[in-house]
């Protein structure tokens, strides 16, 4: 029988489904059980000061036992005047602040001189003062937070919130400084005229005043072409395209041809009685252009080397540019025209009028380019009056695009190494702008000279522009470095052999 | 004469303050609008300092910013002020995003003396101002991103001996964890200087 007691014993220690009748009381009945035993002088004075509170009402009951439902219906009266136990208000402590406090109390301890030092001067670091002279205060009304579902409106600028590696090493560095000055006293301060030229073979050709430097950017070498007499001076000059021959025209009208490998001059050609401000090569045709508005062909080669002759400028022509491929030649004048015309002299697509005629631009066109890898494609840039860098797709006399440059434009010059090119300006900054093609957003801006940019140059290998200035100053910009990464892909790729083998040239 | 002229050119220690607290209210508006932190709508042009500059048209924001600026006011006169933090903080997160501290550093003679006058001209001061105000605008190139909802407090550090009103309380400085920090251009009245630096959260 006592085993079976044993048995009943173990089974309801073990049942969870019955109230516990051993151990100790309960909280809530612990003080019914004292309330009912304190004084009823005490009961009377609380229930004046506050009302009777049933604690079993807050502390959650799910016990179904008789003894526990009788409990609850007697009023519970507390030993104490201050009623039930203080729960704070949590919504009002500010626990990062007493942590911090807290913390703040106790870190000092223990600590050697030269730590707690260290631990002063890592604090004034990072707070740019001694914390613990300071009081960090902040007004208890909060600035609003920001309207429901409101997302940031600047995710339209950022493309995404981090840059992919791919993009971040495709934007190159630009160096905004000069890696070159080189002096040009008595620099002709004209903006009609075209005063340097940067040959083939790497050597500069600098008009000043009355005579043509030679400088050379391998050696460094500086060497003085010729120097003319009386009231000429050097208007224009223009290097053959593959060569070391160099066109030099001349305020009186007479263009010479010099040999600069051998510091020879080869011919004078007088095809023109005022001021020569602009010369082209096309092959071996010195197209030149004049005070009057006249360019003239001249074929060097020949004794009689005026082949053809073009009026269509009123006023002094101050750029002059053949395409790439030789198809078409560019003038603009003082007349704010920009002419295009078609083919050479002895050609059939040649023609002695303008095939365009644009007249959009406010002011001399001075600054031409075409474009190197879309030849049809020629830029165009305004004086002071206009401002403008126009783009002309002159298979059809579309302008394709314009933008406004701010400032006079002096040169314009497409690169070789990017789809960019680069404009020279005026007042007020006298900068030069690098622009993307055909988006036309500013790439860089390289400002230096203090005087207006009068004409631009590019070195053989497309890598640096050099840029002569009213300041008397020839500056070197490298703002168009080939891309190392290309650069080594082209290498590889040239040095891979041939199909056709080692034996055929 | 020579006393006229410096007369002319002096600034005058409240006329000073109001210029910081110009600065700091403007400097404020601009990176709310710059930053992204409430909808571009809520802001308006207006000319300070040759400038148009983004002010926001948010009641709530100049309920909350007039108190605390007319307050740092009172503080700046006394040179109680030491700087003032804006923190930018995830509002759901609580992080801290960006921290732009201004620093306040009190030249000529070293006392509060109300009668204080400085010897840089009002335009020479605007100029510089501007140019900060210019810088602050063009940091939006290069700070990140703060593609989460965002909210802002102002902490002021103040000398231990400064009397703290009942709307004020203390709370602790806050830090940016992986911070990169950026120093502006500086101004000077002559009378305080003001160094203002950027510290943002940088994704290593």
């Amino acid at each position: 029988m006592s085993q079976f007691s044993y048995v009943n014993d173990l089974k309801s220690a073990v049942r969870m489904d019955e109230p516990i009748t051993s151990g100790p009381a309960p909280r809530w009945m612990k003080k019914s059980v004292e309330s009912t035993s304190s004084s009823a002088n005490t009961s009377r004075k609380t229930n004046e000061l506050m009302p009777i509170k049933k604690t079993p009402s807050k502390t959650p009951n799910k016990s179904k036992s008789p003894a526990s439902r009788s409990a609850s219906n007697t009023p519970a009266k507390p030993k104490t005047p201050g009623g039930d136990r203080f729960i704070p208000s949590r919504m009002s402590t500010n626990f990062d602040i007493s942590h911090f406090k807290m913390n703040q109390e106790n870190e000092n301890l223990d600590l050697s001189p030269t730590q707690s030092d260290y631990r002063k001067a890592m604090s004034e670091n990072l707070h740019g003062c001694d914390i613990n002279n300071v009081r960090v205060l902040s007004y208890q009304n909060k600035a609003p937070a920001p309207p429901d579902g409101y997302q940031n409106a600047l995710k339209v600028v950022y493309s995404q919130s981090k840059t992919p590696m791919n993009v971040r090493g495709a934007t190159r560095y630009i160096p905004h400084a000069p890696d070159r000055i080189l002096d040009a006293p008595e620099i002709v301060d004209d903006y009609y005229l075209n005063l340097i030229d940067w040959s083939f073979s790497n050597i500069l050709a600098v008009a000043l005043g009355t005579s043509v430097y030679l400088w050379n950017a391998d050696t460094g070498a500086i060497d003085q072409l010729l120097d003319l007499e009386g009231a000429d001076y050097v208007t224009s000059l223009s290097w053959v395209p593959n060569g070391n021959l160099l066109g030099v025209g001349t305020a009186l009208g007479p263009v010479q041809l010099w040999d600069a490998s051998q510091t020879k001059r080869l011919r004078i050609m007088n095809s023109h009685s005022s001021r020569v401000g602009a010369m082209s090569w096309n092959s071996h045709i010195l197209t030149t252009g004049c005070r009057n508005g006249q360019l003239v062909h001249n074929d060097v080669r020949q004794r009689e080397h005026i082949v053809g002759t073009i009026q269509s400028h009123t006023q002094e022509v101050c750029g002059l540019k053949w395409s790439t491929d030789g198809r078409y030649l560019a003038s603009g004048g003082n007349d704010n025209l920009l002419n295009v015309y078609s083919g050479l002299p002895g050609q059939a697509t040649y023609q002695s009028e303008p095939i365009y005629s644009f007249s959009q631009h406010q002011a001399a066109v001075k600054a031409l380019d075409w474009c190197p890898w879309q030849t049809n494609v020629l830029a165009s840039g305004g004086g002071t009056a206009d401002r403008t860098i126009r783009f002309w797709n002159c298979n059809n006399g579309q302008c394709i695009n314009s933008v406004n440059a701010n400032s006079q434009v002096c040169a314009i010059l497409w690169s070789k190494t990017y789809r960019e090119l680069v404009s020279a300006h005026g007042f007020a900054n006298n900068q030069l702008t690098i622009w993307k093609y055909p988006s036309l957003t500013k790439v860089a801006e390289l400002t230096g000279h203090t005087n207006r940019i009068l004409n631009l140059a590019m070195s053989p290998d497309g890598s640096t522009v050099l840029s002569a200035g009213a300041d008397e100053t020839l500056r070197m910009w490298k703002c168009f470095l080939p891309d190392p990464n290309k650069k080594k892909e082209h290498e590889k790729r040239s040095s891979r052999p041939t199909m056709l083998g080692p034996g055929l040239r | 004469m020579a006393t006229k002229q410096q007369s002319q050119n002096a600034i005058t220690l409240k006329g000073s303050a109001k210029l910081v607290m110009d600065y700091l209210n403007f400097g404020i508006n601009s990176i709310l609008f710059q930053r992204g932190i409430y909808p571009p709508e809520s802001f308006k042009t207006e000319e300070h300092f040759g400038l148009s500059i983004l002010v926001s048209t948010d009641s709530k924001i100049q309920q909350f910013l007039q108190p605390v600026l007319n307050q740092m006011k009172d503080w700046l006169l006394e040179q109680k002020i030491q700087k003032m933090s804006m923190v930018i903080s995830n509002v759901n997160t609580k992080e801290v995003m960006e921290r732009w501290d201004f620093k306040l550093q009190y030249e000529g003679s070293g006392d509060s003396n109300p009668d204080s006058v400085g010897n840089k001209e009002l335009t020479t001061i605007q100029k510089e101002i501007r140019d900060v105000l210019r810088q602050i605008c063009s940091t939006v190139s290069f700070l990140p991103l703060l593609d989460c909802p965002c909210a802002f407090d102002l902490q002021i550090y103040t000398k231990p001996d400064v009397d703290v009103p009942q709307e004020w309380s203390e709370t602790a400085p806050s830090y940016i964890a992986n911070s990169q920090e950026l120093q502006l251009r500086s101004f000077s009245t002559s009378l305080h200087r003001m160094d203002t630096v950027v510290s943002y959260k940088a994704d290593f």
